[in-house]
């Protein structure tokens, strides 16, 4: 240990001389030994030291504090960690979705009452075609990452990137261009 | 041959957990529920990051039938780490936080919305009201339907 440096936490934890170049010094600092004793719990310094190394250097304090958080999940709920918050907020996505849509669904059926005849483009309503996959159009530009599009286009296009997860929620196309064409009627 | 034979009965029931150490694989293996020797995967990704010491002690510490499940999530964390190594699952979890504010604030403004639309639905409903008596030019009340002296009716 040089002269003048306290040991870092992990170094104070695990009882041993803490270097010059010690891996951890500038992540677990010594006025904050829970953050290293947590993850130490969960990964074992070892492995934290092991993943620290395969990374670069500006990217490690957050690997740290990703890792933290992990290992704070993990002692809090020792079965799912950060899973169960995964499935949580899964859900609330679905729901939010799911409201949204129904919403969405309200507003076209206003509309399609105000003016019950063919729509024009420039009422911002879009005829219904079957080639036509996004029946809310509006004037307004729509941008590829709009959850509002994106719940509806996931009917034709289902792409959830977490737990394969198709959200329950969302109402069938099919079922609103059958609910829609029969107004026209 | 008996002793090749147990030897052989032995490895060949071994868990990953086992396998992986060359050990031999006791009746009451506490991994071998939840790592079979046909998945080595499964161990080798959750070993990576908790080391089976780790991952025994946390099992020791729950009941049996959580077990299954602590190990599936611990899988999942793992792999989550495998692919994005600096923020693993928590990256996850921060990008449906985004998801979520975006949907609020749509949906916020998709009710407002509604609530416009709502309300000009009900001001552009006719009323109920009586509704005054046409009067022609020559000043007479035309009574419409009702009137029988509006003889093109009939």
């Amino acid at each position: 240990m040089a002269p003048g440096h306290s040991p870092c936490a992990s170094c104070k934890l695990l009882r041993r001389r803490c270097i010059k170049d010690c891996i951890f010094a500038p992540y677990f600092p010594s006025n904050d030994p829970h953050k290293f004793a947590v993850v130490h719990k969960v990964f074992g310094a070892s492995n934290v030291s092991k993943m620290l190394q395969g990374l670069p250097l500006h990217q490690r304090e957050d690997a740290v504090n990703s890792l933290v958080y992990e290992a704070n999940a993990r002692t809090k709920d020792p079965v799912y960690g950060c899973v169960g918050e995964i499935s949580h907020l899964q859900n609330q996505v679905s729901q939010l979705q799911m409201q949204l849509a129904t919403t969405h669904a309200e507003i076209l059926c206003i509309r399609m009452q105000q003016e019950p005849l063919a729509p024009t483009p420039t009422n911002g309503l879009v005829p219904v075609h079957p080639t036509h996959n996004n029946m809310l159009t509006t004037d307004r530009k729509v941008a590829s990452n709009d959850i509002s599009y994106s719940c509806l286009h996931n009917i034709t296009n289902p792409n959830n990137q977490y737990f394969n997860f198709t959200s329950n929620g969302v109402i069938a196309y099919d079922d609103l261009k059958r609910e829609s064409s029969s107004l026209w009627t | 041959m008996n002793r090749f034979h147990k030897l052989d009965k032995m490895t060949s029931t071994r868990c990953a957990v086992c396998k992986y150490f060359r050990r031999r694989c006791p009746p009451d293996c506490i991994f071998a529920p939840y790592f079979p020797n046909n998945d080595p995967q499964k161990f080798t990704c959750v070993h990576r990051f908790y080391g089976a010491s780790n991952i025994g002690k946390m099992l020791e510490e729950m009941s049996v039938h959580l077990r299954a499940d602590a190990v599936d999530s611990l899988y999942y964390e793992a792999k989550c780490r495998i692919q994005d190594p600096v923020y693993g699952c928590v990256g996850i979890i921060s990008s449906l936080h985004q998801q979520i504010q975006i949907a609020q604030s749509q949906l916020a403004k998709a009710q407002a919305e509604l609530s416009f639309l709502d309300a000009n639905l009900a001001a552009a409903e006719p009323t109920p009201s009586h509704s005054e008596p046409l009067v022609q030019p020559n000043g007479a009340v035309d009574h419409g339907l009702d009137d029988p002296l509006n003889t093109w009716f009939y």
